[in-house]
């Protein structure tokens, strides 16, 4: 098979690997198997999605005919420069939090489920990544479910340490359900009154269809569905139980990549989908996705400065990190749609890490951790510590870091569509994130009466180092990932 | 005013559907009983069904089998094709659902959402099993 034929072959790749290993590692009664066939799955996406990444720089832009069926007949997956970019920055995360839970997964699961859990954790993944690669509305319906029982399945696992673990999954398989269910009443709508399924035939048909009350109809319920899924504030309810009770290494998982596909959608559905009725879209951000990112932002920042729980901090601090992709989508120029999906990469890696870093501290002491449990650990942990507190620096946006990248992006696309009063709500909710963020180090480095030093396990440490200098390494040279988001960005709006 | 009400009427299948919508909705958001939830659910899901068929459904339309000759008025049979994948989702979500009420259940001992909740506020480390009944109370 020739270079081209395997490209060609990639963008199903990318999905059918991870969810044709899923059912190996469900039979495999080893728990040490069934982590390398993980790696093995997340690895060769990664790859997968690092070849697409570098054929859509090189200005391609391809789409692939599942059973051979043209489209709109047929589901295709869309290989463009957003749908790359996110991939590529999902499954990188997902590669890395893999190679974590080889020992932060076991020592929270029993052994015996290790094989299961894997078959689900591989199941999230490639669920996740054929959310963003479809070009078919009602086949992104479908990847919604598999990622979101598995990431249920994923969830409740965290049982075995505390039974809370099954509330929270319980939650978010009923709100994520109904969720799925608004965007599939959605899609009936749209398909009622076009005929059609394929995106990018849709994007032609709508601004054609005479009853424009059906498709903004069909248009709120899509949007409300995906609201839900990414967890935008007032609908992100599940998150912070979810994120808290699971087992670390899931979630980090979770953290880094599953908000950010239903992210994706939200931007695929306003700038692609719907592009055709600028007036219903300009309304539906100025008025509703704006000021609900704003509410997100303070409120998530305002909980976790109150909260003691350090995972269930993290959780409410990504509520308001989700705020900021939001808020930069609700912009909608170009350089806004650009900040969103810079952060959406700085974000992953941020939130990939401290969540990562939390995991390191728990599979060492044993057990869940809140705040007044941390103390002394900057002594005693250095090495995993450090890396904590470069991923920390990197969320409030300190330069040198990735999310400075983020915020003056942010920031400057703020300033060009001269939303003044934003830009002074988005500064002052980063001073209160400096608030929650330094009672986590203070914690770190008080001095305690257990100082003995911890042996730190590599297996636990180096893939958090990956991401902490990730971090570093995008906030001195983030040329790499702004192009990138550029250009997924020019995508949607056609370099305006 | 009239000719409207019969236009309402005459699209009684989107009637039902939004009764049975709401409904299964308001079941979801208002039952204590973690099973009862899950009705709900299915309910609302079913209503969504209902909702793709009776859109694909012609009225006099037949199976879309091709025949010689035959000039036909054919239903659409995407949507019920589309329906029977959401049908497979739905089953899954349900089987999982009631899969991890049977686990709440023996970690809590109760499918009540207010008495989990109560205790989820305490210790986390499972409890006895206080002997409920699995459908729980309030039948």
């Amino acid at each position: 098979m020739s270079l081209a034929q395997i490209i060609a072959n990639l963008p199903a790749l990318v999905v059918a690997i991870p969810l044709l290993l899923s059912p190996v590692a469900a039979m495999t009664p080893v728990a040490g198997l069934a982590w390398l066939l993980a790696v093995l799955g997340s690895g060769a996406a990664f790859l997968c999605a690092l070849l697409l990444q570098g054929a859509v720089t090189s200005g391609e832009s391809f789409s692939y005919f599942l059973g051979n069926w043209p489209p709109p007949w047929g589901i295709e997956f869309v290989v463009d420069a957003p749908s790359a970019f996110t991939v590529l920055v999902m499954s990188g995360l997902a590669f890395v939090a893999t190679l974590f839970a080889r020992t932060a997964l076991l020592a929270e699961i029993a052994e015996a489920d290790a094989g299961k859990a894997y078959a689900a954790w591989l199941l999230a993944c490639g669920g996740l990544s054929g959310l963003v690669m479809t070009g078919d509305a009602f086949n992104l319906f479908v990847f919604l479910e598999i990622s979101a029982l598995s990431s249920v399945i994923l969830i409740a696992l965290g049982a075995g340490r505390d039974r809370r673990a099954l509330i929270a999954g319980y939650n978010y398989l009923v709100i994520g359900a109904v969720g799925a269910t608004f965007y599939v009443i959605g899609v009936g709508f749209i398909y009622a009154v076009t005929g059609s399924l394929n995106m990018a035939d849709l994007a032609v048909r709508i601004p054609e269809v005479p009853q424009t009350t059906v498709v903004m109809v069909g248009f709120g319920f899509m949007m409300a569905g995906i609201l839900v899924k990414a967890a935008i504030f007032p609908v992100h309810v599940w998150l912070p139980a979810a994120y808290a009770f699971a087992p670390s290494a899931v979630s980090s998982l979770l953290a880094a990549i599953a908000t950010k596909a239903a992210l994706y959608v939200m931007a695929r559905i306003v700038f692609d989908i719907f592009a055709g009725m600028p007036e219903m879209i300009g309304f539906a951000l100025e008025f509703v996705l704006v000021p609900l990112a704003l509410g997100g932002i303070f409120i998530g920042t305002i909980l976790a400065i109150y909260e003691n729980d350090i995972k269930k901090l993290l959780a409410f601090s990504s509520v308001a990190q989700i705020g900021y992709i939001a808020l930069a989508f609700g912009v909608s120029t170009t350089a806004g749609i650009a900040a969103g999906f810079i952060h959406i990469g700085n974000h992953a890696l941020i939130k990939g890490g401290l969540f990562l870093a939390v995991g390191a501290y728990a599979v060492l002491l044993g057990r869940r951790i809140n705040l007044t449990q941390m103390a002394g650990l900057g002594r005693r942990m250095p090495i995993t510590t450090t890396a904590f507190l470069i991923c920390g620096l990197s969320l409030i946006g300190l330069p040198l870091t990735a999310g400075f990248i983020s915020k003056l992006y942010l920031v400057r696309a703020l300033l060009e569509a001269e939303m003044m009063i934003v830009v002074g709500l988005v500064l002052a909710s980063s001073a209160l994130s400096v608030a929650y963020l330094w009672k986590i180090v203070e914690v770190l480095w008080k001095p305690a009466a257990l100082i003995a030093p911890v042996r730190e396990a590599p297996a636990l440490y180096l893939p958090l180092w990956i991401l902490a200098l990730g971090n570093l390494w995008f906030g001195v040279a983030p040329a790499p990932l702004v192009d990138a988001a550029m250009r997924a960005a020019m995508q949607f709006t056609g370099g305006m | 005013m009239t000719g409207s009400v019969v236009q309402i009427l005459e699209s009684w299948n989107y009637l039902v559907v939004i009764a049975l919508m709401m409904g299964g909705l308001f079941i979801v958001i208002s039952q204590n009983n973690l099973v009862k939830k899950l009705v709900g659910l299915a309910i609302f899901q079913t209503s969504v069904f209902i909702f793709y068929i009776s859109v694909g459904k012609m009225a006099g339309g037949t199976a879309p089998i091709l025949m010689d000759g035959a000039d036909r008025l054919y239903s659409n049979p995407l949507p019920h094709v589309l329906i029977l994948t959401a049908i497979v989702v739905g089953v899954a979500t349900t089987a999982l659902g009631l899969a991890l009420i049977l686990r709440i259940h023996a970690a809590f001992g109760s499918i009540e959402d207010d008495e989990v909740l109560a205790m989820k506020a305490e210790a986390a480390e499972p409890r006895a099993r206080r002997g409920d009944d699995v459908t729980g109370g309030g039948a």
